[in-house]
């Protein structure tokens, strides 16, 4: 989308790419140690660049690589790598007002390029949907030149760590560093005491049940982390959505 | 996936899925023009599945070796990431969770053997 010169025309492009580049330097460092984990986990470099350019997810890429390299069934990565994302399911209710008077392709392209950072950035700089043609335009701009940045920091240093890796021997053990991004991720979800809970749960879950086949541990944890948070929910009368706001 | 680095097409086709995946999320609730909504437990299972989902992959990587519970303490990860997860609650953010954890796992991983 970045493409578009009628985009970039816009004044907002700018300011979307200033206000996201301070972030830059995290999502780049971030995305040099994800092809650095892909690589040192026993990718080849060809499924590495394909799985950087193609699926664009930090998190579900790190996810997907322990379970890729177990040789699971497809559906437990895939269902994984859903699970993984839910986050973004609930962000596009948010977007779809700010989208939907685009054509389908449009609006598509700019909710696959859209991660949490845009996102976040976004809907902080216009907490209401565009009313008029021109805050149309302008918010469309000002997203556009967000992703903009975001997308250039991650490919560019995705790639750049696909690269180092092949330097790098197999023995150090840099691959943790992917497992050490998700340390950070499952932490800043923890927000709850019920998340804290279902994360606990569910890795409980996972390791016990790890002789399961077809990676189906994960599955499992997931579910029981689930049920058993929608059961302390009811026996203790806890309010999802109020815990959300302490 | 094959291992030593080789190329092979079902895990290509696992990648191509996985940025179908990605799409279908971020753009799950505008992809159709008519507006709808989730059932009331799928709404209460978007508090836990993402956490729980992650959870379940990262716990297994940090305490198992071979499909065993690890027996011992002298295992490098388990110091890298506890240093990780202190860092993050002092600090925040994704990079100084890695530098710290990996500054803790490195040396007693290459220079420790553990």
């Amino acid at each position: 989308m970045f493409l578009s010169s009628s985009i970039r025309r816009q004044p907002e492009f700018g300011q979307g790419v200033r206000e996201m580049s301070s972030a830059a330097m995290g999502i780049g460092a971030w995305g040099l140690m994800t092809g650095v984990a892909m690589l040192k986990s026993g990718m080849s470099v060809f499924e590495a660049v394909a799985m950087t350019l193609l699926v664009y997810a930090g998190s579900s890429q790190l996810a997907a690589i322990p379970l890729l390299i177990a040789g699971a069934p497809a559906w437990v990565v895939l269902a994984t790598g859903f699970c993984v994302n839910l986050r973004f399911v609930v962000f596009s209710l948010h977007l779809r007002p700010y989208l939907m008077h685009m054509p389908r392709w449009r609006r598509m392209m700019h909710g696959y390029l859209t991660a949490d950072m845009s996102y976040a950035l976004f809907t902080r700089r216009y907490p209401q949907p565009p009313t008029t043609e021109a805050e149309k335009r302008s918010q469309e701009a000002y997203l556009t030149g967000n992703y903009c940045v975001t997308w250039c920091a991650w490919m560019g240093m995705s790639l750049i760590g696909i690269v180092l890796a092949n330097m790098i021997p197999q023995n150090w053990g840099l691959g943790f560093a992917g497992v050490l991004s998700l340390v950070a991720i499952v932490c800043s979800m923890a927000t709850t005491r019920l998340r804290v809970l279902a994360a606990l749960i569910a890795g409980v879950t996972a390791v016990a049940a790890y002789a399961l086949p077809l990676k189906l541990n994960i599955v499992a944890g997931i579910g029981v982390a689930v049920l058993l948070c929608f059961w302390l929910e009811k026996q203790f009368g806890l309010d999802p959505d109020a815990e959300d706001d302490q | 996936m094959s291992h030593g680095g080789e190329t092979d097409l079902w895990t290509l086709a696992v990648i191509v899925g996985l940025a179908g995946v990605t799409v279908l999320t971020r753009c799950f609730f505008f992809i159709l023009d008519r507006p709808w909504g989730l059932p009331e437990w799928a709404h209460r299972a978007l508090h836990y599945a993402p956490v729980a989902a992650l959870a379940a992959v990262i716990i297994p990587e940090i305490v198992m070796t071979q499909g065993h519970l690890i027996a011992t303490f002298r295992d490098a990860r388990l110091y890298g990431a506890a240093a990780g997860a202190a860092y993050f609650f002092w600090r925040r953010g994704v990079l100084g969770t890695m530098l710290a954890g990996m500054a803790v796992y490195l040396p007693l991983h290459l220079g420790l053997g553990w």
